[in-house]
């Protein structure tokens, strides 16, 4: 069991270590920064926050990872969130109960997956340009539910989803929580994780295999649908409105970020989501410093284009040939030492 | 006929024939102002296309199209403001930076072999990012200069125009098609589109290509950077947003093939014209929403996806059977 935590821990490490620096760079210039306190029963501070902020990356960067570990890649996701905020505010202020507004909105969701899924899997057409139509469409398809205006609403259900608090934590907080754990525990207890990423690793090796891929596949998209539709409602409940202009714009680029930088390689294979989601928060944790300091926030930009070529750099395969004469050394001598002993 | 020629003789149909239905219903969208507008609407689209063309010709993808409109009119406005350079040598200086930052792309790409995809995200959000450090605001453009640029036009019989930028366009476009098919360079870029593997085994210099590729994409958006400052006489960093989707689904619109290897320059014209004539149709129309638009065009996409499939599946066969 300790073993199995510890190649876990060596797993996420570097983000680990990326979350901590950032974290501390910014408390030592605001002291105020990690400071945690509890009001109203509920935990307010900037860690909070960061977290809070972060909800719709951190979900959309769930559902991202399993699609990229199948070497695929969801662009539509973010025009999933407007379509399923404009599905859910216009259920519910057409007078249908929370319950039905939540149950149609997450099968628009996952319906939008299964048409991304069939695309990729039955038509075979890549997945760049499988998920491009749906980009494309779905803010369409978003203005034609709200018929082009921002439709608000006030259910205190439906806003509860957004603002809420429940066991001291934000409701949003809460429900990626949840939702990434059943996730993780869903593809690491069964087979399904490897299986997944046996497709990625080689889609005809696996099919040959017996791997029922075209199904596995279609299941990929439709979790991203469904993470898509989670955070469409959250995002919706947060403004208490859906906004089908603005609603997700660009998140999805900012979900395979985060996927990227935890250490998930667009390449296809070995996923991590515990990694996709501290990546998320990294990205969040950075934003909010530059908040913070005062910088105007279009700095963001810049440094999450310094992250992606840093990332790349790591990851190429070009880097590690020519740096691993320094990695080999290091493993001989530590062999020749337990030799000698 | 030849099967390379399907899908563009299909994009040229659906062309006619959407003309065709327009022109029943509202005939004077055949005006020669319609067409002329629709040349200048869309000429900065237009010259991002070329470049896009290419890089998919090759297999790849370049996201920062976008950005680097908006980077290369935030950068002229800034310039012709605060200095007293003259608008060609600014043109010039922009014109040198963007071909860079494409070039430094097409080498991070072939030399970390990492995906285009991911690469030209990093140079999106770098060169949006570069935009807003210069200015926030949307800066105006007044030199006198932009005004007579602005002033020049070749008029069509029936009052329509070509603008400066409308045939600056037309001539990207028949300088795309020469170098596609007349130059080393374009047959090398068809070549690495068809695999780069194979291309490499038939002596095409994938370093240099792939490294002209995206440079020449820079070169095309720094274009097309400038021919929107003229077209908006501002420049303003959260302008063109999306543009690279645009040029991306003209290309594929435009019958060219999004694994590479095969399409052509004069499709995307095609392509572009025919997203043209549904936004001048909806604006003729009046009633429909501006939405429709995006809805249309994303169906366009997947038939032409669709299409494509289709034509690979039957060339397969008949090798195949032959």
């Amino acid at each position: 069991m300790t073993s199995i935590l510890r190649t876990y821990l060596a797993r996420l490490l570097p983000q680990l270590i990326a979350l901590a620096a950032i974290l501390i760079a910014i408390s030592m210039t605001f002291p105020g920064f990690l400071n945690l306190e509890i009001q109203n029963g509920r935990l307010y501070g900037s860690l909070i926050d960061i977290l809070n902020r972060g909800a719709p990356v951190v979900l959309l960067a769930i559902g991202m990872t399993v699609v990229i570990a199948t070497k695929g890649i969801d662009l539509s996701v973010g025009a999933v969130m407007a379509i399923c905020g404009a599905v859910a505010a216009s259920f519910i202020t057409s007078g249908h109960s929370l319950l039905e507004t939540l149950f149609v909105t997450i099968a628009v969701g996952i319906l939008c997956g299964v048409w991304n899924g069939i695309l990729v899997a039955v038509l075979d057409i890549q997945p760049i340009i499988a998920t491009l139509v749906l980009m494309v469409a779905g803010r369409g398809i978003a203005q034609l539910v709200t018929e082009g205006a921002i439709l608000t609403f006030n259910d205190p259900g439906l806003i509860f989803i957004g603002s809420g608090s429940f066991a001291g934590l934000p409701m949003p907080v809460v429900v990626w929580l949840v939702f990434g754990i059943l996730v993780a525990l869903l593809v690491r207890q069964s087979a399904l994780g490897m299986l997944i990423e046996a497709i990625g690793v080689n889609r005809q090796a696996s099919t040959l295999s017996g791997v029922l891929t075209p199904v596995l596949l279609i299941a990929a998209y439709m979790l991203s649908g469904l993470s898509a539709a989670i955070a469409g409602i959250i995002a919706a409940a947060d403004i208490r409105g859906a906004d089908a202009n603005n609603a997700g714009l660009w998140l999805e680029l900012d979900a395979i970020l985060a996927v990227v930088v935890g250490g998930t390689s667009l390449l296809g294979g070995r996923f991590s989501i515990a990694a996709s989601v501290l990546g998320a928060i990294i990205i969040q944790a950075i934003n909010t410093g530059i908040l913070l300091s005062g910088f105007p926030p279009e700095f963001n930009l810049i440094i999450k284009a310094a992250i992606i070529v840093f990332i790349l750099v790591l990851q190429s395969p070009r880097f590690r040939t020519a740096f691993a004469f320094l990695a080999v050394p290091r493993r001989a001598a530590k062999t020749t030492e337990q030799e000698a002993k | 006929m030849k099967q390379k020629y399907l899908p563009l003789t299909a994009t040229i149909l659906i062309f006619v024939l959407s003309y065709a239905l327009c022109a029943a219903q509202y005939p004077n969208i055949l005006s020669t102002r319609v067409i002329g507008n629709l040349l200048t609407d869309n000429a900065f689209l237009g010259i991002a296309a070329v470049g896009m063309t290419f890089v998919i010709l090759s297999g790849g993808i370049d996201l920062s199209v976008g950005s680097i409109i908006a980077f290369t009119g935030v950068f002229l406005a800034v310039v012709l403001e605060h200095t007293s350079m003259h608008p060609l040598v600014a043109f010039a200086l922009v014109l040198a930076i963007t071909t860079l930052f494409g070039a430094l792309m097409g080498v991070i790409i072939h030399y970390l072999e990492m995906p285009a995809f991911i690469v030209t995200l990093a140079g999106m959000f770098l060169a949006r990012g570069m935009a807003f450090v210069l200015s926030i605001d949307s800066i105006p453009i007044k030199h006198p200069f932009y005004a007579t640029l602005k002033g020049l036009y070749y008029k069509l019989p029936g009052g329509g125009r070509i603008t400066l930028i409308g045939g600056l366009m037309l001539l990207v476009f028949a300088v795309g098609i020469l170098i596609a098919h007349r130059t080393r360079f374009g047959t090398n870029v068809y070549a690495l589109g068809g695999g780069t593997a194979t291309a490499k085994l038939m002596g095409v210099p994938v370093a240099s290509t792939t490294v002209k590729i995206y440079a020449f994409s820079g070169l095309l958006a720094g274009l097309s950077g400038i021919v929107f400052s003229l077209y908006t006489s501002a420049g303003y960093s959260l302008a063109a947003v999306g543009v690279e989707l645009d040029a991306i689904t003209a290309v594929v619109i435009g019958g060219t093939l999004l694994t590479g290897g095969s399409g052509f320059v004069a499709g995307t014209l095609v392509g572009l014209f025919i997203q043209g004539l549904i936004q001048t149709y909806i604006t003729f129309d009046g009633s429909l929403s501006s939405w429709w638009t995006k809805i249309l065009i994303g169906a366009l996409l997947f038939a032409f996806i669709l299409l494509q499939k289709g034509i690979i599946h039957l060339s397969r066969d008949a090798r195949q059977r032959a």
